[in-house]
């Protein structure tokens, strides 16, 4: 990367699956790599179970922490309709990394409206490279539904220039002791 | 995270008590102090108890600080008034987290105007670094200046990561108290030289202000002058790079004069760029001086480098988009929320319920639907003693007044005694769900632990409205939804003021232990979704049955009382 580019990593989701976890694991992997980092979270209210972003930036020197419409390199989706959501954050030739799994908004659950059909396959069609897997059903293997953001991260870790050692060390770092091995586990599962 | 920083200024500053109450963006600074054992740290039932307890230490000789977000300000705003007259013995900083685009807040508020109306100085940092820096500039300047400080900061400086340098904890001995009635006790006869004292202050400070370290201007392209101050700095900077000239405010109240002068005589377009005010703007305009701002940049909402880019380079975006309309995903209750249960029977009774600020807030959207109005933190219960007064019932039913226990205590217990005193017919319905829920879990005074995990003393609620006045309290288990039904009816239904303590621990607090998820006996479930007009996130429907996502579940039985041919129950069902 050139001396002045800023790279732009999107973690989008449904609040408390575990996102900022993930954004918080990413920017270790960065920091540890010696590049200037702002990673900008979302708390309070949006947490409860609403849509949810997690800005990650890095380069040399970043200014905002926000990453804007069509300026994210990478995004990684924890649900369907989410990559489908912030889909025009993504950059022409972009990456999209996606759980494939769909939770039902309110406004479907009562009816009001319907999950659109097919999401995958149309963000496919899309100008960008589209990796999908079912990381709910991997992060049961590894041992707990709660490690898909675990699984994520490994699948933007093949994405990405880092030696796994990082990843692994930063896991370490951001995970309790407890829940290491089922969370490395999940990091190895997602290849 | 950029609260982190401040956090840890406050250590490095030397800073000896931290009182605050919880609000997003500002809740981490004070969970974060609370890890340095160096400092007494801890949860105040409001505001403005807080930051009297800051003033309280910083007269006794030793550093203190206070947090807490923009609405939280309003609160604390009575001793803030009065504290910038009688200033401080060892330093005081209030940090005031304000939440453009409203993220997690009421109203979007600007907290400078509380600066400039109070005459405090206020710094503005625009990064997790200058977190650091400025919260130890900001105890430097009140003991300078005889004055509280305020450091200003918004949802994207608060809660972004970025890289800081740490440096060590300085130890300050206490600075020795000397009684003196004509500096701290503000009688009218001391406080009118007081208020002349405060106005020479502002004038000292104006004059820091031109010179100050953290007023800085970095030239590029004279075409184009920016003023700006905070995350609004990083935007501009990200959108105009050397396109642009600017003139960084790290003080934001008071503001120089001679060194805006001088930026804007050099640059041929001036633009002020601030979120959310025109506050610079205005002094500018004073002054006299040609500048865009709110007719060029919006007043309301969170700004980005798109925009500047927009405004400033008639550059927009061409986002790729899918055709289709994507349903919306609002917040909602968690699954196992215990409030849910009770606004699904508040729903049904359909009587005018005054809502307040909490989770609970989330029981206005669909289907709950049932929430009248939301002001602000303890407003229900003096909102429905209004309506009380006004008419009497509505549907032939008594008001609802709905709290949850912290805000219960904030100021939700004064109008209760209100309620008492006064002999309204309403009833408060207190979801004491054992912890802070909104802002991420924090203790509070009906937990019986303090900020650390140490056991304290916890207020009884049942007694507590008792005392007041209350003679009519009773409990119910919200996962018992017959039973919190049939306690809420007959409370609205009575004539007289009640309380109902709805009393459950929040579903994601680590101490609660959840039961198996449940599942739906799809031969018996007949697609009524009678069960879905409780709101869980866990239920949908699919191919014409109701199913329950087991990763959701926790197996809270809400639903089941909801469905009349049994179709819910255990995984076995």
């Amino acid at each position: 990367m050139s001396d002045n580019t800023v790279k732009n990593i999107m973690i989008v989701g449904v609040g408390g699956q575990g996102t900022l976890l993930a954004s918080k694991l990413l920017g270790q992997v960065l920091v540890a790599n010696g590049f200037d980092v702002k990673v900008s979270e979302v708390h309070g209210m949006s947490q409860r179970g609403g849509s949810v972003c997690t800005y990650v930036r890095y380069g040399k020197e970043v200014a905002s922490p926000l990453i804007d419409l069509g300026e994210a390199d990478i995004i990684v989706a924890f649900e369907a309709l989410e990559a489908a959501r912030y889909l025009p954050y993504l950059k022409k030739g972009g990456v999209l990394v996606t759980a494939d799994q769909q939770i039902d908004p309110m406004p479907v659950i009562t009816g009001v409206t319907t999950y659109p059909e097919n999401l995958l396959e149309k963000l496919a069609a899309c100008d960008i490279k589209l990796v999908s897997c079912d990381a709910l059903a991997l992060a049961e293997q590894a041992g707990s539904s709660k490690a898909v953001n675990i699984v994520l991260m490994g699948l933007l870790a093949r994405h990405m220039d880092f030696p796994r050692q990082d990843w692994l060390d930063a896991i370490e770092a951001v995970v309790p002791a407890r829940f290491l091995d089922m969370n490395r586990k999940a990091f190895d599962l997602a290849g | 995270m950029g609260n982190e920083a401040v956090a840890r200024g406050l250590y490095e500053a030397g800073v000896a008590v931290v009182s605050s109450y919880p609000g997003t963006p500002s809740t981490e600074i004070t969970e974060y102090s609370a890890e340095y054992d160096a400092m007494y740290t801890e949860w105040a039932p409001n505001e403005k108890v807080a930051l009297e307890v800051a003033i309280g230490s910083a007269i006794a000789g030793k550093r203190a600080f206070s947090g807490m977000k923009h609405v939280g300000l309003n609160v604390a705003a009575d001793p803030l008034y009065t504290v910038s007259y009688i200033g401080v013995n060892a330093g005081l900083v209030i940090g005031v987290a304000d939440d453009p685009g409203m993220h997690s807040s009421q109203n979007e508020q600007d907290s400078r105007n509380h600066a400039k109306a109070a005459k405090i100085p206020m710094l503005e940092p625009a990064s997790s670094e200058e977190c650091l820096a400025y919260t130890k500039l900001a105890y430097d300047l009140s003991e300078q200046f005889d004055t509280p400080v305020l450091l200003r900061l918004t949802t994207r400086i608060s809660h972004a990561r970025s890289l800081a340098e740490v440096g060590e904890r300085v130890e300050r001995e206490a600075v020795p108290y000397q009684k003196d009635a004509m500096k701290y006790v503000m009688m009218p006869a001391m406080a009118r030289p007081r208020h002349i004292a405060v106005e020479k202050r502002t004038e000292a400070l104006v004059q820091w202000a031109e010179t100050a370290p953290v007023n800085t201007v970095e030239w590029n392209s004279t075409d184009v002058g920016i003023i700006t101050s905070g995350i609004a700095y990083q935007y501009a900077k990200e959108a105009m790079g050397d396109k642009a000239s600017y003139l960084k405010l790290g003080m934001v109240y008071p503001l120089p004069e001679q060194l805006i002068r001088e930026f804007a005589a050099k640059v041929k377009t001036l633009y002020v760029i601030e979120e959310l005010d025109d506050f610079i703007e205005t002094h500018c305009k004073k002054m006299g001086i040609a500048v865009h701002g709110k007719d060029t940049f919006p007043l309301c909402g969170e700004y980005s480098q798109s925009l500047i880019r927009e405004k400033l380079l008639g550059v927009t975006p061409a986002p790729m988009k899918l055709e289709e309309t994507l349903p919306v995903r609002p917040p909602v209750m968690c699954a196992g929320c215990p409030h849910r249960g009770v606004f699904y029977a508040l729903n049904r009774l359909k009587t005018y319920v005054s809502g307040d600020i909490g989770c609970y807030t989330l029981g206005s959207s669909a289907p709950l639907s049932a929430i009248d109005a939301c002001v602000c933190m303890g407003a229900s219960v003096s909102g429905a003693h209004g309506v009380s007064k006004a008419v009497g019932t509505m549907n032939n039913k008594l008001p609802v007044a709905i709290i949850g226990d912290s805000t219960f205590i904030h100021s939700g217990v004064t109008g209760l005694i209100n309620v008492a005193y006064n002999q309204a017919a309403s009833v408060t319905l207190i979801l004491d769900n054992s912890i802070t829920g909104m802002t991420g879990h924090q203790q509070n005074p009906t937990t019986g632990l303090t900020i650390k995990g140490d056991p304290t003393t916890a207020v009884d609620l049942e007694a507590l409205c008792k005392a007041v006045g209350i003679q009519d309290v009773t409990v119910v288990d919200p996962y018992d939804l017959p039973a919190t039904y049939a306690a809420i009816k007959k409370a609205v239904e009575g004539t007289t003021a009640s309380v109902i303590i709805s009393r459950r621990p929040c579903a994601l607090l680590k101490t609660v232990k959840h039961s198996a998820p449940l599942a739906v006996a799809a031969d018996k479930c007949t697609g009524c979704k009678a069960c879905l007009r409780i709101g869980c996130p866990a239920t949908s429907m699919k191919d014409g049955k109701m199913v329950i996502d087991r990763n959701q579940c926790v197996g809270c039985g809400q639903c089941v009382s909801l469905c009349k041919f049994g179709a819910i129950g255990g995984m076995e069902a």
